[in-house]
């Protein structure tokens, strides 16, 4: 089937999509978005986090045909964000990244908090990132980060 | 090539204020930029035009005889390249890091449920899956051997393999058991312990891209913990000199051992060359379980002896560790748990028997902590035994036999730097306890076991808090040729200094990259230094494994700069347009083979940590929540302090997984859970505030003073919580990961009634 999607806001169309392919599949292997990562593929890792009409989900989770006609976002296009450039320093500078497969989804999952929670507490921060499994870090350092770039947006 | 270095070499004359971000900064990852974007290539980001993708079929039984394998309907699907079995294996059947023993593609018995039968190449993953599933493979199911104890008796039967079920035995005998003599003593405690099967669960999938060759090779990219030794393995098997199979490290996402046996690699190389297009095979979380190698299930009987002053006499232990159906490292494994199986304590006799031994359960291999994490739960538990028989604190109790610099292991070896046991104890006990905290309007939820599933708010909630310590063996052991291969090369351009270095070593997450600029800068007295990718075109780096790669790696690269300087003595003004370049191969001390009672010096250097876990339990429904865990641990050198607080935090949440949640279930030899819904690994709601103290005491043998820091933290945590959670609830806990039912005494409830 073909599938036309807004990514990153650009409008794509791909060809030849087998119905069960998913939307973290069309990103990775058929648009040349890998930045979604494949770590589980059953929507319980977190590591391919986009947004698709402005919220958070997991790509593996969406069927392509169900990403039709619709809005998505992902890592690759925060590249400009201001609240997505915080957290990546932040994140970078508070090693908070080890091997690195988690940090896509965390750092969509952590701009979606912090453009609905701009100030969050340590427990806010922990129940927003509950769906993101890192297994380097214990994150103790994530947590760090995403406490560092809020203070910083915020200012 | 220089002499190896005996004592950290003093930094270059003159240079190391003048570098930034050198040894002991910490530095930032030089991978970081990339991974933030989500730009950095994974092995499972690779795509190569014309790319085919590969799918392997199973063996759905733990032990069977394969009569009959059909791949016709396979071949007949439109989209199918190639569908491959034994028969098409085109050198040396068989893998394996110790001993070959592991079929590239089952060779008429399955041994273990998930034993790859035949692979399949399409021109879509969906496609080769289908395909895959359309092989008709026909089995007669014979009996498994599932139980490691039974596994022990010479004459078990099934025999999984012709040579019999006993991989290792390894007997550690010291003191009076050495010779021969009863020993005896005032208090005595036994406990019977239980290890269940952890996984590594890295997040990266096993994965790579195999890409025919114009000569008749491969190039394969791959993630990996050992470049090397996973070419000269799939060579073999590819009936290939060596150097016609070319490796380049991928993208590794995360690896914690279960990357240091092959996966895919052996089967992509074969599905590229025989329909000469390249091939990524990506495994799927479910298939990542049947993929790699696990922790070995582990078997402790302890029994320790200790004067009525608290002085431990004796300990006689017998560990079985269930290697399941092919041996991987179960022999160094078997090492491990026995000549640490007693603990970092001065024991004057000691009696360890392990065995290792195959069954038809999952293959088991390398995990973080490697046979020291199972026999820490066995010897720490009973420290807390024995402490309560004495009447004694437990930490009292461990800091009265706590080994230092200059104690006797029980294989004999003297222990020849800092050994800080009794001064990580101090440190973790010394720590403020964690307030409990209690708004106005009571707990918050988040804060309580069960969390936000509202079983709980407080009534029924128990504190408990529990100590634990643990000893480690860093790099290779028992006389293994253990050395890495660095090239430094030095240049300036446009009147800038720049140094690239290029080795083997496997980055896979714990930053070694970082330490690798790091220490080229501090030793070359410059800032711009570049990190090659890691492939087979430079000498092995040995594996990233045993807490190794800082010492062995760092110390390869540390004498190349140390080469170069001898040529260039101040490398920042080496005039435009010359290249110096040194390559060399660094080994660590050598280490000895053991004897028949186990002795002998058989590892390079210990490293020692200490947990302290705070934890709420809820004793009506079982449920924990560790609230703080506290840890001390000396590293030596902090080579870059955030990377090791990384290792240290990760590593103590991989040990808490341990204690609470982590199991492959495997019943009957098959794997029933392979699934991140159903293998639960912590999240960050379940992993607490860490405080992480760290000490930095030379060892004098090691480059720049330092201990390998990434397995003991995965060893510690694991008895510390299960430690707090007898303190808060008085159950005996004798096996892990702690079930609720563990917890709760359900004696007088009818097995009806507890579902």
């Amino acid at each position: 089937m073909r599938v036309s999607v807004t990514v990153n806001g650009t409008q794509r169309q791909v060809d030849d999509v087998w119905e069960g392919e998913s939307l973290l599949y069309v990103l990775r292997e058929r648009m040349g978005l890998p930045g979604s990562k494949n770590a589980c593929e059953q929507g319980e890792c977190g590591s391919c986090t986009v947004y698709l009409d402005g919220v958070s989900v997991c790509a593996c989770l969406v069927a392509a045909g169900q990403a039709a006609g619709r809005d998505v976002r992902t890592v690759e296009g925060l590249a400009a964000d201001d609240g997505a450039h915080a957290l990546r320093e932040a994140f970078v500078e508070a090693g908070a990244v080890q091997c690195g497969f988690c940090t896509p989804g965390l750092i969509v999952a952590a701009h979606d908090l912090l453009e609905r929670v701009p100030r969050p507490d340590d427990a806010e921060i922990r129940e927003a990132l509950a769906g993101n499994l890192c297994r380097c870090t214990g994150y103790e350092q994530i947590l760090d980060a995403v406490r560092r770039a809020a203070e910083r947006t915020v200012g | 090539m220089p002499a190896p270095s005996t004592s950290p070499a003093p930094p270059a004359a003159g240079t190391s204020t003048r570098v930034t971000g050198g040894v002991g900064e910490s530095a930032r990852r030089p991978d970081g930029a990339l991974k933030v974007t989500g730009e950095f290539a994974y092995s499972s980001d690779l795509w190569a035009d014309d790319m085919l993708w590969g799918a392997t079929l199973r063996s759905p039984h733990p032990h069977a005889r394969l009569t009959g394998l059909d791949i016709g309907p396979a071949v007949a699907m439109p989209g199918v390249y190639a569908v491959l079995t034994h028969d098409d294996v085109p050198g040396r059947t068989v893998y394996g890091l110790e001993r070959a023993d592991q079929p590239v593609l089952c060779d008429g018995i399955a041994r273990y449920h998930g034993e790859p039968v035949a692979i399949v190449a399409a021109d879509h993953p969906e496609t080769a899956r289908r395909a895959a599933s359309r092989i008709v493979a026909e089995y007669d199911v014979l009996e498994p051997l599932t139980d490691p104890r039974r596994a022990i008796d010479p004459a078990s039967a099934p025999r999984v393999h012709p040579t019999g079920n006993v991989v290792r035995h390894l007997a550690v005998r010291k003191g009076d058991f050495e010779t021969g003599l009863d020993v005896a003593a005032e208090v005595t405690v036994t406990g019977e312990y239980e290890v269940g099967m952890q996984d590594q669960a890295f997040l990266g999938p096993e994965s790579g891209l195999a890409v025919p060759a114009e000569d008749g090779g491969v190039d394969l990219f791959v993630a990996t913990q050992w470049l090397h030794v996973d070419r000269d393995q799939v060579a073999a098997c590819l009936g290939m000199p060596p150097e016609r199979v070319r490796l380049t490290l991928g993208g590794v996402g995360g690896a914690f051992g279960a990357r240091e046996d092959l996966s895919m690699q052996i089967h992509a190389c074969m599905l590229a060359l025989h329909t000469g297009r390249p091939v990524k095979m990506v495994y799927s979380r479910e298939e990542s379980f049947f993929g790699h190698v696990h922790r070995h299930p582990a078997v402790l009987r302890y029994e320790h002896g200790a004067s009525r002053d608290g002085l431990l006499r004796y300990v006689k232990a017998e560990i079985v560790l269930d290697g399941g159906a092919y041996m991987s490292s179960t022999p160094a494994v078997v090492a491990n748990a026995a000549t640490l199986g007693v603990g970092p304590y001065d024991v004057p006799h000691v009696s360890v028997d392990c065995w290792g031994v195959y069954t038809n359960n999952p293959p088991c291999g390398a995990m973080r902590g490697f046979g020291a994490v199972q026999a820490a739960f066995g010897y720490e538990s009973q420290m807390d035994r024995m402490a309560a028989e004495l009447g004694l604190d437990p930490v009292e109790f461990r800091i009265r036999n706590a080994m230092s610099e200059g104690s006797t292991m029980p294989t004999g070896q003297a222990v020849d730097s800092p050994a800080p046991v009794a001064e990580l104890l101090k440190r973790v006990s010394s720590v403020p306890l964690p307030p409990r905290e209690r708004g106005d309007d009571g707990y918050d939820l988040r804060e309580l076991p069960g969390g936000v599933s509202n079983t709980t708010h407080g009534e029924g909630v128990v504190r408990g808090v529990g100590y634990g310590v643990g000893i480690k063996n860093v790099c290779f052991s028992e006389g293994f040729d253990d050395y890495s291969t660095a090239r430094v090369r030095l240049e300036t351009v446009d009147g800038r200094p720049v140094a690239s270095v290029h080795t083997a070593a496997a980055e896979v997450g714990q930053g070694l990259v970082t330490l690798l600029v790091q220490i080229a800068r501090t030793e070359l007295g410059i800032d711009e230094v570049t990190i090659l990718p890691a492939d087979t075109e430079v000498g092995s780096a040995g594996s990233t494994s045993a807490s190794r790669q800082s010492y062995v790696t760092g110390g390869a690269v540390r004498a190349a700069c140390e080469a170069i300087r001898e040529r260039v003595p101040d490398p920042a003004s080496l005039p435009d347009g010359e290249v110096v370049e040194e390559t060399v191969e660094w080994r660590h001390r050598p280490t000895s083979p053991l004897n028949e009672h186990g002795q002998g010096n058989a590892h390079v250097q210990y490293a020692f940590a200490a947990h302290r876990a705070v934890v709420d339990v809820d004793t009506e429904l079982g449920l924990v929540k560790v609230v703080e865990l506290a840890t001390a641990q000396d590293v030596g050198k902090a080579m870059n302090p955030d990377a090791v607080v990384g290792q240290i935090n990760g590593g103590s949440a991989q040990g808490l997984g341990l204690a609470l949640m982590e199991e492959v279930q495997v019943s009957g030899g098959r794997i029933g859970n392979p699934s991140f819904t159903d293998y639960l690994i912590p999240t960050i709601l379940d992993m607490p505030p860490t405080r992480v103290d760290i000490l930095e005491l030379a060892d004098p043998e090691a480059p720049y003073g330092l201990r390998g820091v990434g397995e003991p933290p995965a060893i510690s945590s694991t008895p510390a919580i299960v430690a707090a959670v007898r303190a808060a609830t008085g159950a005996a806990l004798t096996r892990i990961p702690i079930r609720p039912e563990h917890i709760l005494d359900l004696s007088g409830v009818s097995e009806g009634e507890r579902t």
